[in-house]
């Protein structure tokens, strides 16, 4: 912020009479926002220096007076007045009394102070925030359930579903998130190759760093990491989307036009997102091989066919189908809540930013738990 | 203070606006006297709200240029500028209140940016503002509990938070009821009035300018500039243009 100098008053006081008895004082100059605590001090220090029997206030030399000026004269008088003191404001122009009447002394008064609700004891507390969680909960799954309900009817009618939506989507959600997916995905391969290489080098185990890294990548990292990526890319996107939507009243204009939001607005992006997000995990587990691989060859002496076999046996396709099934069902879930905290929003900007977080927020922490639930799951099945 | 004092405080010259291609307008210019109420007219899209916010310095010219009191809105003097920012006041159409703010603290925030005011004087002042746009007692709201109407008087308590000289309003009536909307023209002539602030208002609401405006200035699309320039009441009379007269009377043109 750029300062400024504090200009000087360039209004001024002219005292006539003796201490303690009828005085007149003169203003002169400029009344204006600037000086309205500069007047105010000045004006208590003559207060109590002179201490008058009797106040009148001549204002016939006071050029411009600006509403914070007008408020300082009210002031004025209403502080001789608390101290039983005679006073008269003389001379006043009509510009000025125009100026005065503005002012409304009843609402200067400050307002009853709102009484503040009792601060919640910690167990209420922990209640509120249980019910808050469990009640959030329940209309994230009544949610999803809707939207599976649309998938199932949209499959029996595919020609109502917004196709033309659905590939703009896939684009935004899956051929544009390519780089970045890429590109964390390889670096990830390369850090756990590395790492785990140091430990099993000790051992002479220098191949196991590709079953390491080929179960990691494939079974956890990959899904995760493609889920948390697209969460952050095109769930925030989804959730700010739906959400300046509801703000502008295009929602409601939706509904009264005969639409169901849920399948002309959340349909298409939940539904590009499970087309594109088990693909964009094969990438990326490709692309965490490669960057493990390029540890194998170059900083552990194995040879490409090796490690690639190496690879091949660690895996089967149980596991592959496995995660490509699991990020499908983060896919619902990214685009699911996005679309959800986006159909929440009341208000304006500040909820729509607060929509994207937790559109965020919650999709990661369904993704690790619908994670674990799948390790689970899966560890039975086999 | 009247329109008859004639001290140009906002002096348009010769501006141009251009978006792309497309041209909005050309060679605008007029001056808006201190005190004065000027009313900018015209049909829609012919750049009305353009001009204003070029008039603001929100948007650049494509030529020509904005002085407020001799000074040219678009200096790259930053100390000028924030002088200049001080003396004007713009009530936005959609009101432009922060949603996550109280109507005391969106009254406040100029307040406390451009003064060195202790925060007891400036509760005070945003007591006092809230007060002379009717809104006593409001300053705990949030915008999102207002009705269009008080938004409006909300919005406009924050144009005038520093007594600024000059205020623009743009379509200030827009989607108030007519009491509302008659409520805010009554407070736009008091505070006209009583503080002398010079106005400049964007409207095509036919009773707000004939109520309120000492001059219009008006801007035809097709023209791509200002048709007519004087008193409202003067150009429903005597205009010859069909245009103004077309305007004046709600009547349609001939389509082309």
């Amino acid at each position: 912020m750029p300062t400024t100098s504090r200009p000087k008053p360039d209004y001024a006081f002219q005292i006539e009479g003796q201490k303690r008895e009828k005085i007149i004082l003169s203003i002169s100059g400029r009344l204006v926002l600037e000086h309205l605590e500069h007047l105010e001090s000045e004006y208590a220090a003559f207060l109590t220096e002179m201490r008058p029997a009797e106040l009148t206030v001549d204002v016939s030399q006071v050029e411009y007076l600006d509403s914070a000026g007008a408020l300082a004269l009210i002031q004025m008088e209403d502080q001789a007045k608390a101290q039983n003191l005679p006073f008269q404001l003389v001379n006043l122009t009509d510009a000025a009394r125009r100026i005065m009447a503005l002012v409304d002394r009843q609402a200067l008064q400050p307002s009853p102070p709102v009484p503040k609700p009792r601060p919640w004891k910690a167990l209420e507390q922990v209640g509120a925030v249980s019910l808050s969680v469990l009640n959030d909960f329940v209309q994230v799954l009544t949610f999803l359930g809707g939207l599976l309900i649309a998938l199932a009817q949209s499959f029996r009618h595919p020609g109502k579903i917004r196709w033309g939506d659905t590939l703009f989507y896939m684009k935004r959600a899956g051929v544009d998130g390519l780089p970045i997916v890429g590109l964390i995905s390889l670096l990830l391969g390369l850090i756990i190759a590395f790492m785990s290489s140091l430990q099993l080098k000790q051992f002479g185990a220098n191949i196991y760093v590709a079953s390491l890294l080929a179960i990691a990548m494939v079974k956890e990292l990959g899904p995760i990491m493609t889920a948390i990526l697209v969460a952050g890319r095109s769930g925030s996107a989804f959730a700010a989307e739906i959400g300046t939507m509801m703000v502008n009243e295009e929602v409601d204009a939706l509904i009264i036009m005969g639409f169901d939001p849920l399948k002309f607005l959340a349909l298409p992006k939940v539904l590009a997102t499970m087309l594109v997000v088990p693909v964009l995990t094969l990438y990326a587990d490709f692309f965490g091989l490669i960057g493990g691989m390029i540890v194998g060859v170059v900083g552990l002496d194995l040879t490409v066919f090796s490690y690639i076999s190496q690879t091949q046996k660690s895996l089967n396709l149980f596991d592959l189908l496995s995660s490509l099934v699991k990020s499908a069902v983060f896919a619902l879930l990214i685009a699911g809540i996005g679309c959800q905290r986006g159909f929440q929003v009341r208000g304006g900007a500040e909820a729509v930013g607060s929509a994207t977080t937790s559109a965020v927020v919650a999709a990661i922490f369904l993704i690790i738990v619908t994670d674990s639930a799948f390790a689970i799951v899966l560890h039975y099945l086999r | 203070m009247t329109s008859s004092d004639k001290n140009p405080i906002i002096v348009v010259e010769n501006l141009t606006a251009r978006f792309g291609d497309r041209t909005i307008f050309t060679n605008v210019s007029f001056q808006v006297n201190e005190g004065e109420v000027l009313v900018i007219l015209g049909g829609s899209g012919c750049g009305k709200s353009t001009l204003m916010k070029q008039m603001i310095g929100l948007y650049r010219p494509a030529s020509g240029r904005v002085l407020i009191k001799g000074v040219d809105i678009n200096t790259p003097d930053e100390v000028q500028l924030r002088q200049l920012r001080m003396q004007i006041g713009v009530l936005f159409q959609s009101s432009a209140l922060f949603g996550s703010m109280t109507l005391g603290e969106n009254v406040a925030l100029p307040l406390g940016e451009y003064t060195d005011l202790s925060p007891a004087s400036i509760d005070l002042l945003v007591r006092m503002k809230l007060a002379m746009v009717n809104l006593t007692g409001s300053a705990e709201l949030l915008p999102s509990e207002l009705s269009g109407g008080m938004k409006k008087r909300a919005g406009l308590a924050r144009a005038m938070a520093l007594d600024p000289s000059i205020l623009f309003f743009d379509e200030p009536s827009a989607g108030l009821d007519p009491i509302t909307s008659a409520e805010l023209d009554n407070l736009i002539k008091t505070i006209n009035s009583s503080l002398g602030t010079t106005m400049v208002i964007v409207t095509h609401e036919l009773e707000s300018i004939f109520d309120i405006a000492h001059r219009v200035v008006m801007l035809d699309k097709t023209a791509k500039g200002l048709i007519a320039e004087g008193d409202p009441h003067y150009l429903r009379e005597h205009s010859t243009d069909p245009r103004v007269v077309n305007f004046f009377q709600r009547r349609v043109g001939e389509l082309k």
